[in-house]
Order: structure tokens, then C-alpha cells, then sequence
């Protein structure tokens, strides 16, 4: 029933807390600061100057500064001398590329102004890797980075690229002719022709060896895939032919395995068609935890004992003799073919029988005959180099897009060894930990400016393509081993060796071959193969071969060892067992330094700028460990010494979580970077833990666990931090099980009744109550967005694509605990748990608050709902009514309408709307080094959007529904004179969406999407958010069912 | 271009006339030739592949009847084809002098059309006009420049003399006046002194009507001067900077009637109309290197961008090409949005409507104030081009419902919101 669920913001609203309760009686957190004003030291209060004075003064800068602005500036403009054919300044140009840093993959359309990149957005004809996660969005941000490196360095100092082909093949010949290896330590690549070039590489120098390293491990999988199927991958996975998912520990929706699981998973939650089940056993509460029906808290160590028993109740026919996965096995063994075992172990032994399971359930979802190459290597070979370069057997180390001395467990040793290395080459743009130990960087290109290609997948191959000049004097790093390995350059280096300026071009033109060719010739003469050409693969981002689908025969091996060793590899488990993860926000940390993704909340803990212990609440209680909220409204937190087999990361902050299984905590990797960048960095400090320092012999999980409370306390930068649904919760988010969605698809009043209000004339419909004249929609498209509950997984790609297509500032840790953070679309996550108020009234506790303390601890494992939440466009805004300026008014395409220039900062407007989602600009963000971001320098600011405009400070700003794109696709259609389809239409949370959950179009075009989702007829799941208090928004929701037997 | 030079030669008319008197004198072998018939022909025949005095894509022609044969002119204007099959030497080493480029056949051209092409090639280069169109601004300079420095000191030793007259003047009358009403003076004060004990207390009580009166009017006047003095703040109107290039629009789209939208393509692309990238210039410019106005000053200023030489008539390879900084005259604020191609393509409405007569200024000026009021009041007044154009079929049925009028103004589509325009 729909009434039948509590839900709860924070623990604030479950705790009768003094502070959520003071927030409660109020619209904002804090007063105005007048206290920097007033230097603090109240000398300001016996000031001379009165406030008459002040007065004055203001009057005469007023008068002064209007005077100063009769002589406009001169302003220059300055056009291209050739232009390109294909380019028109103020026209956006997109390219088909593919973003792959090693860590994050996927395809994308990047669109670009003027030849710069300003947005990466979904390459959707592509069917594989089509939607950029937050992070590759992100990635564009580091193209404009001005703190990386501008010029190839030898020994810290500035180099030509003579120089360092002198130097570095001077050294490659030394390590040949010395019997020393050369060693290749890079991120997991996937490209074929790169494979080609290296090759050839090792014909020239015999002695190279290629070491892939991926800072989480994925080895045991690979291994395991490896012994059956005889192949260095990934098994593939389809989760459209899933009915029932049972996950153990793995987060598809998040990192597992490389990602791309997002959309298929989605295809299969639409209540209107058959549904799949997802069972999910984990400890710490993932993205995929909060996105599944059935979710059983167990303790890290119980992970591989699950699968086992679950290996043996499938394969076996064994009894389960745990109560808590009995339902998951038998919803597993009913759907036979439909169902699908995951698991996101590093254990060999376990991913084995995971895929034993699969094969005896002949799950068509399970495909390992489609395997995955991405991520898909090994951990042996690194720790060969790493005694390698011990013993000097190494003589030059090439390293690219790695960071061991960063990520790697045994970090010291690397750096150790490393001593005993002659020639050390970095490749990397920025001097992070290990490329500042480089003797060479020969920096290479960002993704935006290379020529590539990989092959996530079988059958799957995609382009990289230049969509701006190189930026600085970096050459990528295929074209550096050419030009080491080059014959062409033997006559020219002489010359080249002497001159000192920098302005020198690499000299790869001087190459018989650059990367860009060998690619071409590859791809023509060895992908293509004559099926298509080079410049449709180019324009299309990718090629799909589907002749490479073969079925593959299984080896037949003995399970019962590693059944056995499964059983007992954690025998000994701990009291608190630490399960480490990787954030939707950070991942494995490599872009630390990004401001829009350290700014970008958690999912589920709302924190920004910070990784943190996550604890359960009883288990915080047992060691006394609390979490706090300062005068401000703020969290702060207990520290804590983690300790794992005698290493030790001091003040880690806690942060009590619902969701965490007792007896576990978890900690995020990715922080702690100490030479990442300014922005990782607070007060020269690097912001959180570096995780990885605890990742003992590279397995997440660990069992000897010690915790002890130190000093101090931190401070957290939560941006859901409100604590409280003001007792409206069933008028916020709305959910109902599948069951009842069913049964009663007619009669929505049993799941969505329409909300009512007690007028005169009795209980009314609120649609019926209104005081305000209806809108014209006449006059051309009237614009609404959709937002499917049950799609949204929460993963925040929507939230990066906000930033990028609306410059929305990043205003720092600092400011975001005064709740100042800018976000024109917030995720907001709620907590539910299961109880009525039947049921509470049986049990005599129904008052007020008691009602939710009495619950037995509803925190340790609620279900989530994510609800994405933006200005909800209201027909009868109440921020219009209040604006004293008329700064913010109504469309008649039913945007609600925000006037920086004509918005004289009141606030009015946000104390009057009901969803908060009015952002007020306390700062000038833009050119101000007291934010020290990416808008503080002219390379950074080159990512802006030129069609919108940067807010200065004293401004009220929210979400505009996009309406430069609206305005763009309606002059287009006007152009091109034709009507307006609905292809046309979109805002940038909708295109970024992977699963489908924002749908945005004309509602009174009837062949749009979003036309049939606004007929209440047709949909019977769409309500609006606070539909009571009448201000009949043009967003609207569809409320969250859940595939659960009640 | 034919244009082009019409105007160039016009301006040197009365220099060519006298000219024209010589050469008539000076060539006695073709006294019926008329020179200046035979300019209008080479402007429109031959101008647009060869100059009197440089090479362009075929060789200069001043004096080419001093070099080759007369009948041979003729038959190789006739038909240089012919002529070189026929085996003719000079015919075959001119055509592989010019790579094979092959010249049109001028069949249609009569001897005597043909005798006054030559006559006219053949009058003696235009010597002092030329250097004074021609001449570089350095070389300009002193000729000018000496007789305005003179000027110059004429009128300050003028200045300087009147001021000293009169400071003169007023020290004697002060003598004289001071003699005179040295006693009256004196009376004066005490009378005032008598005055002053009236106070304002009473003056004003005497004529409160009037200061009310005065004090109200002068308040609204000072009102309405505040009001007009701070809305024509940033209104530039008749903004005319002097830009890097001396470029005509009054020879360009007047004279020579190029279409606004040739140079300025990305106005019906893209919201901004564009200053045409250098590349475009040069589809003329190549073999235009003279102008009318400023000679080859100018022009060099394109090629000095581009890097092209006008000499060899070839790009200079591996040219760092040098941007022209213009300076922009129509300055709209950020928070503004302004879509040419909206304007351009689906309103439209032509260029001069809101830049002004563009045709006839030799200088770029601000024509419109560029002020919000200006855009609503169009807003307002101008009816939406909504025939032929099917986006606005559904609307337009739904407004004449609605209004029952034709005529759809953007006002009425909604276009005084403030987010059109801002966002």
C-alpha cells in the first residue's frame, strides 16, 4: 500500500533531534552572514560612520559607477583569416569520438564551439557504451586544466622534443644493449591498432615488455574467465533477458566490470511490461543495492559463502541452509534461463562457481560467449615488474595513464624500486605522484585532441577523433614510440638536438608514419575490411562486427577445490570487516582534481568534496562514535584510526549511513590524493583518505579490522542535509509494488490516489481548486518534463551534463556546507521503511515521533528512492507572485522564466518555492580566484556555453528547462520550415539520461513521448510532486514500483 | 568588378582626358582609334584577366602595340587558338609562358574596336595622378602634413594675439570704470545693506506662489534632464570607430551591389551575422589589388593577412597568417541573446532595417540605438512572417481563432517574454 511506508530524509527525522527540528520551523539553515562584513571583532559597532554615511557612500559609488559606464569599452572582434569550410562561428559542430582515460569508457558525440570542446554528450546510435557516465562527462573539464603539464620536461626542466627523443632513444638503445628490459606500464588498453604498433615497438627494441595495471582489481574474474573459456576477458552480460537478478556484491549500476549495464537493466524496471526481480546481497549500500527489490544486508566476508551455497542448491540440488538467500535461490531456480547470478568478488574461486551457476541455469542473460575486454587484466604482471625493477632489470620504465605510486597497495615498494630504474618516462599530463618522479614527461594528448581506437568488446570497435588542436606542445604517446623507434629521424635529430625553442613542433611528420595512419590503414585493411569505409566508421564513432560472435566450449573443470577454498577463504571472520568501493563520483581517484566531480554528491550519502568510513548507526552507538550538526546546521563527525594488518590510515572521518550491514564498514577510494591538483587539495591537505593504502593484497574485502576513535572532528559537506520531509513525505515520493500496480491498474486510487482538499463544497480534487486563470497553451509547444521514478537509478549523469550545458559554478567545500551549493538538479535520495500506521496503532505507537523511534532500528536496511528534483516549472509559481521586479515570469511555452539582469537578489522567490531549487549566487563565481576552480582562468573558461550566460554575484538562478535548446530546435524546425517533432526536443538532463527516466517534449504534440506519459489516462503512475499545494508543475513523476510478493 | 574599375578610372577622368589629347597627337597610325571607346572595352573584355601595368592572369598590356606586330594583335585577339595551331612562334611561347592558360576567343570584337583597345593601352601611365592615388601613406604624409603644421602655428600666433588683446582691454576698463563709480559704489552697498534686513523668512512669504511655481518647474525640468541624460547612457548611436582596414561598404554593397549576405554568410546559419573571414575577400581580392579610394594601401592589408603575394600572384607558403582585429560598432550586453538567422531567414527582414542604409556608408556607423525599447516597439509593430512557412501552421490557425486577425505580430507569440531573449 502506498500509505503503508514511512519515508525519512536522515536519521534527524527518525531521532526526535532538537536540530531537525529547528530546521523544520525554518526555510533556510542560517541568517544572513553579516559577521564577514563586521571583520567579527565588533569594532564595526563602534564605528564613527553611521549608517547615514553608509548611505552616502553608496549613493555616491552608485553615481559614480554609472558615470564611469557612459563609454562603452571598445571591443574587438577578430574572425578566422581561413575559415574552415564546415564550421560557422556561433553553430555547434558535433564529432563522434570515444572517451578512455583507463579507467572510464564510453562513446560519445562531443559537442564543440568555434572548434572547442564544451560537452560530451550520448553517442545514441551507438547500442554499446553510448552514455557517458558523470565522470567521462567530466573529463572534458581536464582538457582546459591549466595546472598540467604545458611542455615535455627531462629532469623537471623544460625540454624540446628533440631533446627528449635524443635523450629517450639514447636510453632505449643503452637498456638494449645492456640486456635490460624496457617495460610499458599502462592502463588497461583496448586497442587494436595500438596492439599493432607495439608490435612493431618490439621488433626494434626486443627487450619491450607491455604491463597493464588497473588500480581495482579485476584479476580473479579475468582469471576465471581465463580457465574456462581459455581467454584474457570479462564474460558479457545481457540484462534485458534477466527476469530475475540475484547480485552478490557486484554494483552494475555502478563500476562492475566497466559499466554499460545501466540501460538494459532499466529496459527490464518499466512496470508495464514484465518486470525482473532483483535480489541484491551486499554490505555497504550501493547504487544497485538501492535500486533493488530485495536487498539482504551481509557481512563483506559471507560474500563468497552466498555464492557458494548458492552453487551448491543450483548445481547441486542442495538444501540452503541460510534463511536470508533462501528466497534468492529459489526466485533463481524458478527462472531457470531467465535468471542470472552476478557477483563483484576479486575471488577466482567464486567467480567460477558464479559462472558455473550460469551455465547449469542456462541463463540467456549470462554471455560469455561475447566477452568484455575492457578492464579485463591481470595482477601477476605488475608485481613481476615491480621485483623487476628491484633488481635492476629494468632499464627504462614508459608509464601512461597509471598512478601507482598512488593506488598501489605496496606503493613504497614501487617507489623503492623505482631507484634502480635508469630512465623513467612519463606520459601523463599532470605531474601527479608518479609522473613527478619521472626523469622524462613527454606528455601525451588528451582524449579530445588524439587519434584512437579501442575494443571494449567483442565485435564492438570505436574511433577516437582530434575535435581541437592540441592545446600545449604535447604529442601523443603512440606517436612518441614512433618517433623513438623511427628511422626518419636519424638525419634531422642532429640539427634539431640544439635548438632550445620550445616553439619546436614534434617531429612526427617527419615520420614515414604517424599514429593517425597506421589507424587508418588499419582499421581500411583489417576492421573494415571493405564492409564499409573509414570516413562513415569515423562519422558513425564506432563499427560493430558482428561475424566475431562465435559460441565458445567451456573447459570442463573440477569445481570442488575451489568450491572448497571458497568455503573457507574467510573462515576467520572479523567483528567490523572493511569493504572498500569505488564512488559513482571519483571512481579509482584519477581525476581527483576535477572540481565538477568532486562537487558532485555522492548518490547516497549526499557528501561532497570527502570519502568517509560508511558505519552503521548500532555500530557507531557500540564505539561511541557520533555524528553532530553545528549552529549552522552542518554535519561534523568523529575521526577514527583504521587499521588493517598493521597499516594504518589515521583520521578517517565517519559517517553513520543507513544501509551499512553491522559488523561492516566501508570506505570509498579515490581521495587522498596528495598530488592531484589544487582542487584536491583543501588548505594544501589532501581532501579525504587514500584507501588504497588499506587494499591489501588487492582484495576489497578485509577481515582484521581495527577501529579506535582519535582526535578531532570533521567537517562534512552534505547537500541533503535537511534531515526532515516536514511530515509531507507520501506527497513527495510515491511508490507501490508491482502486485498491487497490477491488479489494480484501473482503480489508481489503491496505489496514486489524487491528492484532495476540504473546500466548501466538501473534499475536492486538487485540480478542481484553483484561483488563478488557466494558461494559454496555444501559442506553439508547451514543454514538459517527465521523470520515471522506477527508471532513475541515481547514477548523476544527469547532474554533470546540468553543469556543462548551464555553467553552473562550483562553489567549494566550504560553501557547500552553508548549503550554498549551485546545483540546478539535485538527486535527492529517501529513505523508506516498512510500517503503517495500522500497523503502528495495533501497537499503540502511532503519536508524532514516537512513532518512528519505537521502530526497531528502520536505518539498517531501508529502501532508497531516488527522485531527481529541478525547478518544477509551475504554472501558478509561487516564486513569480512574490518577485518585486518581475525577474522571474511565465513562458508561453510553460517554462518558468528566470531574469538574471532583471533580478535584484531578494530572495523572495526562493523562501516562496515550495522544491527549493532556487540557487542564489552569494559570490561571483567567474573570475574569482577566491574559487580557485576551472572559471578563475581564461583555459578554463573555455568550457563554457557561449548561448548561456555566466551569473554574477546578488542573482537568483535555477534550472530553465534549457530553454537555449528549446530555442535552438524551434529555430531550426522554423528554418527549415517544417512543425516541430519531437526528435527535436530536449533539455540536457534528458540526453544525458542512460535509462530513459526523463522523457522531455510538447505536450500537445500527439506523437510526442512525453504527450502519452502526460495523459493521466494512459499513465496511471504520474503524480505531481506536492501536487496539494497547487502550483501545477510542467514536471511531473511516475511513481516507483517495486517487484516484491508482499 | 568591371564596376570596379569603371570607378576607378572616373575618378582620374579629367587626367585621362588630357592624356587622351596627347595620345591622339602622339599616334599617327590609328587617328581614328578612340581611347576612351577602348577603355570601356577593356574594362568589359579584358580587365578581368590583364592590367595595364602588371601582371594579373595575363600579361600587362600598357605599350603592347609597341611590342608586337598590329596584325597579330588582331588575329591573336580574334582567335588565339588559330593562331597558335597555326604555328606562329610568338603565339606558342606566350601560351607556355602562362602555363597553357588559355584566353578567350574575342571573334566578336570588330578591327576598329580592336584599334581602340590598343590605342587606349596605349596612352603613357597615368604618372603624377597615379602616385598621388597610389602613394603610400608615409609618402602622403610630408606633402600634407607641411601645410597643416603651418596653418597650424598661423592660427595659434592668431589665438595667442587676441588673447592678449583682450586681457589688455579688460585691465584698461577696469581702470576706467573704477574712476567713474568708485562714489556710486558706495551707495549701492549701504542701499543693499538696507535690503538685506528684509528676511528670506519674509521674501519668501511675499512670493510663495512663485517659488512654488519656479521650485516645481524646475524640479520636473531637472527630472526630465536627469531622465534623458542616464536612458542615453550606453547608447551609441553613430558609434563610428575608425577600423584596421579602411573597408567601404558604400563601394562594396553600393556601387558594386555585392549581396550583404555574400561576405556575411553565418547570418543565415547562426546568430551571429560574422566578419567575413580574410579567404572570402580574397575571391575578389585576388585580382583586385587596387581600390579606388586608397589604392593598394588597403587591399595589402588583406594579403598581409593571408599571405599572399600580389607580385608572383600565389600564397606565400607556410604563411603564419595575421588576424585583423576589427573593431566591433553593434555591442550587445552578455545576458542578451540575438539570433541573425531568426531575424535573416524566418522574419525576413532585410539587413538595413535595423543597420541602416549600410549601401551608402564609407564608414560603418551605429544606425539603430540598440536599446530593449527599440527591439519590443518592432516586437510590437512587425507581423511574423508565417506564410509558406509550415512550423507556424497549427499556430497561426489557433491566433486567428483566438484574436481573429491576419496579421500576427511576435508580441502576440509571445515574444516581449523577458526569457526569449535572456538566458
Amino acid at each position: 500500500m502506498a500509505s503503508a511506508k514511512k519515508y525519512w530524509k536522515g536519521f534527524g527525522d527518525l531521532t526526535s533531534d532538537p536540530d531537525s527540528e529547528a530546521i523544520e520551523t525554518r526555510e533556510f539553515p542560517t541568517a544572513i552572514p553579516i559577521d564577514p562584513f563586521l571583520n567579527g571583532d565588533g569594532k564595526a559597532y563602534d564605528a564613527q560612520a553611521s549608517r547615514r554615511d553608509f548611505l552616502k557612500w553608496a549613493g555616491f559609488s552608485t553615481a559614480a559607477a554609472t558615470l564611469a559606464a557612459c563609454e562603452g569599452p571598445v571591443v574587438n572582434a577578430i574572425p578566422y583569416v581561413v575559415k574552415p569550410d564546415e564550421l560557422n562561428p556561433g553553430v555547434a559542430d558535433y564529432y563522434a569520438s570515444t572517451v578512455y582515460d583507463g579507467h572510464d569508457f564510453s562513446s560519445v558525440l562531443v559537442k564543440t564551439r568555434e572548434g572547442r570542446p564544451i560537452k560530451l554528450q550520448p553517442n545514441t546510435s551507438s547500442g554499446h557504451y553510448a552514455y557517458p557516465n558523470t565522470r567521462v562527462q567530466a573529463s572534458l573539464l581536464s582538457l582546459y586544466d591549466i595546472d598540467c603539464l604545458k611542455e615535455p620536461l627531462i629532469a623537471g626542466r623544460a625540454a624540446t622534443w628533440a631533446q627528449v627523443d635524443k635523450r629517450v632513444r639514447r636510453d632505449l638503445d643503452a637498456a638494449t644493449a645492456a640486456g635490460q628490459k624496457i617495460v610499458l606500464l599502462t592502463a588497461p588498453v583496448i586497442s587494436p591498432t595500438f596492439s599493432l604498433l607495439w608490435k612493431q615497438f618490439k621488433q626494434k627494441y626486443p627487450s619491450a615488455e607491455w604491463v597493464a595495471y588497473n588500480p581495482i582489481s579485476n584479476s580473479g574474474a579475468v582469471a576465471a574467465y581465463q580457465a574456462v573459456y581459455g581467454q584474457t576477458a570479462l564474460p558479457g552480460y545481457d540484462f534485458t533477458k534477466a527476469d530475475v537478478i540475484v547480485s552478490v556484491a557486484a554494483d552494475f549500476l555502478g563500476d562492475w566490470f566497466g559499466g554499460d549495464h545501466s540501460r538494459d537493466y532499466a529496459l527490464r524496471r518499466n512496470p508495464n511490461q514484465a518486470m525482473s526481480r532483483h535480489f541484491q546481497l551486499e554490505s555497504n549500500l550501493s547504487l544497485t543495492g538501492a535500486n533493488a527489490d530485495y536487498r539482504i544486508p551481509i557481512k563483506p566476508s559471507e560474500q563468497a559463502q552466498a555464492v557458494a551455497q548458492m552453487y551448491r542448491a543450483i548445481a547441486w540440488g542442495q538444501q540452503t541452509r541460510d534463511p536470508r538467500i533462501r528466497a534468492a535461490i529459489e526466485a533463481l531456480k524458478k527462472a531457470g534461463p531467465a535468471g542470472l547470478l552476478v557477483s563483484g568478488t576479486n575471488d577466482g574461486d567464486v567467480q567460477l562457481l558464479v559462472d558455473a551457476v550460469n551455465r547449469k541455469l542456462r541463463s540467456r542473460a549470462y554471455r560469455p560467449e561475447a566477452p568484455v575486454y575492457l578492464k579485463a587484466v591481470t595482477d601477476a604482471p605488475v608485481k613481476g615488474l615491480i621485483s623487476d625493477m628491484k633488481d635492476g632489470r629494468v632499464g627504462v620504465l614508459l608509464s601512461h595513464r597509471v598512478n601507482p605510486v598512488y593506488d598501489a597497495p605496496d606503493s613504497s615498494a614501487f617507489v623503492a624500486a623505482l631507484k634502480n630504474v635508469k630512465t623513467f618516462v612519463s606520459f601523463d599530463r599532470r605531474r601527479d605522484e608518479t609522473a613527478s618522479l619521472a626523469h622524462v614527461n613527454a606528455i601525451s594528448h588528451h582524449a579530445m585532441e588524439r587519434w584512437g581506437d579501442a575494443k571494449p568488446k567483442i565485435g564492438i570497435y570505436t574511433l577516437q577523433q582530434p575535435t581541437i588542436r592540441p592545446l600545449f606542445q604535447s604529442r601523443q604517446m603512440e606517436d612518441s614510440l614512433i618517433a623513438w623507434m623511427g628511422g626518419v629521424l636519424e638525419g634531422v635529430d642532429a640539427a634539431l638536438a640544439n635548438d632550445s625553442t620550445a616553439t619546436y613542433i614534434p617531429p612526427v611528420t617527419e615520420c614515414k608514419l604517424t599514429f593517425h595512419d597506421l589507424l587508418k590503414k588499419n582499421w581500411t585493411e583489417n576492421i573494415l575490411k571493405g564492409d564499409s569505409t573509414w570516413f562513415s566508421a569515423l562519422r558513425a564513432g564506432y563499427y560493430e562486427r558482428r561475424d566475431e560472435l562465435h559460441p565458445v566450449s567451456p573447459a570442463d573443470i573440477d569445481l570442488s577445490p575451489a568450491l572448497t577454498r571458497a568455503e573457507n577463504r574467510y573462515a576467520k571472520t572479523g567483528k567490523i570487516e572493511l569493504q572498500l568501493y569505488s564512488e559513482i563520483g571519483m571512481g579509482a581517484g584519477a581525476q581527483a582534481d576535477n572540481p565538477w566531480l568532486q562537487e558532485f554528491p555522492d548518490p547516497l550519502t549526499r557528501a561532497t568534496w570527502d570519502n568517509y568510513l560508511t558505519i552503521s548507526k548500532v555500530q557507531a552507538d557500540e564505539l561511541g562514535l557520533k555524528n553532530w550538526r553545528d549552529s549552522k546546521g552542518a554535519l561534523n563527525g568523529d575521526r577514527v584510526n583504521l587499521s588493517v594488518k598493521g597499516r594504518t590510515v589515521k583520521n578517517v572521518p565517519v559517517l553513520i549511513t543507513a544501509g551499512q550491514t553491522y559488523g561492516s564498514v566501508g570506505l570509498a577510494f579515490g581521495y587522498g590524493r596528495e598530488k592531484a591538483g589544487k582542487t584536491a587539495l583543501i588548505n594544501g591537505n589532501p581532501i579525504g583518505v587514500n584507501a588504497f593504502q588499506l587494499y591489501v593484497d588487492r582484495d576489497a574485502i578485509q577481515t582484521e579490522v581495527q577501529i579506535e576513535k582519535a582526535d578531532g572532528a570533521h567537517g562534512f559537506a552534505l547537500t541533503q542535509l535537511y534531515d526532515t520531509m516536514m511530515g509531507r513525505g507520501e506527497s513527495i515520493v510515491k511508490e507501490t509494488t508491482a502486485q498491487i500496480y497490477n491488479r489494480g491498474k484501473s482503480d489508481k486510487s489503491r496505489y496514486n490516489p489524487s491528492e484532495k482538499l476540504l473546500t466548501i463544497d466538501g473534499k475536492q480534487p486538487v485540480s478542481k481548486v484553483d484561483m488563478w486563470a488557466a494558461r494559454d497553451r496555444s501559442l506553439g509547444p508547451w514543454f514538459n518534463l517527465s521523470i520515471d521514478l522506477n527508471a532513475c537509478t541515481g547514477c548523476g549523469a544527469c547532474v554533470v551534463a546540468c553543469h556543462a550545458e548551464n555553467n553552473v559554478p562550483v562553489v567549494g567545500k566550504d560553501e557547500v556546507r552553508r548549503f550554498r551549493d549551485m546545483h540546478w538538479l539535485r538527486i535527492d535520495r529517501y529513505y523508506a521503511s516498512d510500517m503503517s500506521y495500522e500497523k503502528a496503532e495495533a501497537e499503540g505507537r502511532s503519536e508524532g515521533r514516537a512513532f518512528f523511534r519505537a521502530l526497531e532500528q528502520p536505518e539498517e536496511n531501508p529502501e532508497v528512492v531516488f527522485q531527481p528534483v529541478m525547478c518544477q516549472h509551475c504554472n501558478h509559481a509561487p516564486c513569480e507572485t512574490v518577485c518585486p521586479v518581475a525577474a522571474t515570469s511565465h513562458g508561453v511555452q510553460g517554462q518558468n522564466q528566470m531574469i538574471y539582469n532583471r533580478c535584484v537578489g531578494t530572495r523572495y522567490c526562493a523562501n516562496n518555492c515550495p522544491y527549493k531549487v532556487r540557487r542564489f549566487n552569494w559570490f561571483r563565481y567567474a573570475e574569482n580566484d577566491a574559487f580557485d576552480f576551472h572559471m578563475n582562468n581564461d583555459l578554463g573558461r573555455m568550457v563554457l556555453n557561449p548561448d548561456v550566460v555566466v551569473r554574477s554575484r546578488g542573482v537568483m538562478e535555477k534550472c530553465s528547462m534549457c530553454i537555449q535548446m528549446t530555442q535552438a530546435s524551434i529555430l531550426k524546425a522554423k528554418r527549415e520550415k517544417r512543425p516541430l517533432r519531437d526528435a527535436d526536443l530536449s533539455t540536457a538532463c534528458a540526453t544525458a539520461c542512460a535509462t530513459g527516466a526523463l522523457v522531455f517534449g510538447d505536450i500537445d504534440d500527439e506523437n510526442s513521448e512525453v504527450h502519452q506519459l502526460h495523459d493521466a489516462e494512459k499513465n496511471k503512475r504520474k503524480y505531481y510532486l506536492l501536487e496539494a499545494v497547487g502550483t501545477q508543475p510542467n514536471v511531473f513523476y511516475n511513481l516507483k514500483v517495486r517487484n516484491k510478493i508482499e | 568588378m568591371g564596376e570596379i574599375y569603371t570607378a576607378y578610372c572616373s575618378r582620374f577622368a579629367f587626367v585621362l582626358f588630357t592624356f587622351a589629347m596627347l595620345s591622339v597627337q602622339g599616334l599617327h597610325a590609328q587617328e581614328a582609334a578612340d581611347p576612351a571607346a577602348g577603355k570601356k572595352l577593356f574594362t568589359a573584355n579584358c580587365a578581368s584577366c590583364h592590367r595595364l601595368d602588371r601582371k594579373l592572369i595575363g600579361p600587362p598590356l600598357r605599350n603592347i602595340a609597341q611590342q608586337r606586330n598590329r596584325d597579330w594583335l588582331h588575329e591573336w585577339i580574334r582567335n588565339n587558338a588559330a593562331l597558335r595551331d597555326s604555328g606562329d612562334r610568338d603565339a606558342r611561347a606566350i601560351f607556355e609562358e602562362y602555363k597553357g592558360q588559355i584566353m578567350t576567343a574575342f571573334s566578336q570584337l570588330s578591327d576598329q574596336q580592336i584599334d581602340d583597345i590598343i590605342a587606349y593601352t596605349s596612352q603613357p601611365a597615368a604618372q603624377p595622378a597615379a602616385v598621388s592615388a597610389t602613394a603610400t601613406s608615409g609618402a602622403s604624409a610630408p606633402n600634407t602634413g607641411i601645410s597643416a603644421n603651418a596653418f597650424n602655428l598661423i592660427l595659434l600666433t592668431i589665438t595667442a594675439l587676441l588673447l592678449l588683446i583682450i586681457i589688455l582691454l579688460t585691465k584698461v576698463l577696469k581702470m576706467v570704470y573704477g574712476m567713474k563709480y568708485e562714489g556710486r559704489l558706495r551707495e549701492l552697498e549701504k542701499q543693499r545693506a538696507v535690503q538685506k534686513r528684509l528676511s528670506f523668512v519674509e521674501f519668501f512669504e511675499k512670493y510663495t506662489p512663485g517659488f512654488v511655481f519656479f521650485g516645481l518647474l524646475f524640479f520636473v525640468v531637472a527630472m526630465y534632464g536627469a531622465w534623458v541624460y542616464l536612458i542615453a547612457i550606453d547608447v551609441n548611436t553613430g558609434y563610428e570607430p575608425i577600423q584596421p582596414i579602411a573597408f567601404s561598404h558604400e563601394i562594396h554593397a553600393g556601387e558594386n551591389k555585392i549581396d550583404c549576405q555574400y561576405c556575411h554568410s553565418s547570418a543565415k546559419h547562426s546568430k551571429t551575422a560574422g566578419i567575413p573571414s580574410a579567404n572570402v575577400c580574397m575571391n575578389c581580392h585576388r585580382y583586385i589589388a587596387e581600390g579606388p579610394k586608397t589604392g593598394t594601401r588597403e587591399i595589402a592589408k588583406i594579403y598581409k593577412a593571408v599571405g599572399w603575394d600580389p607580385d608572383r600572384q600565389a600564397y606565400i607558403p607556410d604563411y603564419k597568417p595575421k588576424p585583423i582585429k576589427w573593431v566591433k560598432i553593434h555591442n550587445l550586453p552578455d545576458f542578451v541573446y540575438f539570433n541573425h538567422a531568426q531575424h535573416v531567414v524566418v522574419g525576413q527582414i532585410a539587413c538595413q532595417t535595423c543597420h541602416g542604409p549600410v549601401e551608402t556608408m564609407d564608414t560603418v556607423y551605429q544606425y539603430s540605438k540598440l536599446t530593449m525599447g527599440w527591439c519590443i516597439d518592432c516586437h510590437r509593430a512587425t507581423a511574423v512572417q508565417m506564410k509558406g512557412n509550415p512550423y507556424y501552421e497549427k499556430i497561426h490557425a489557433q491566433l486567428a481563432a483566438k484574436y481573429g486577425v491576419e496579421k500576427v505580430t511576435e508580441a502576440m507569440m509571445g515574444g516581449l517574454e523577458c526569457g526569449r531573449c535572456h538566458y
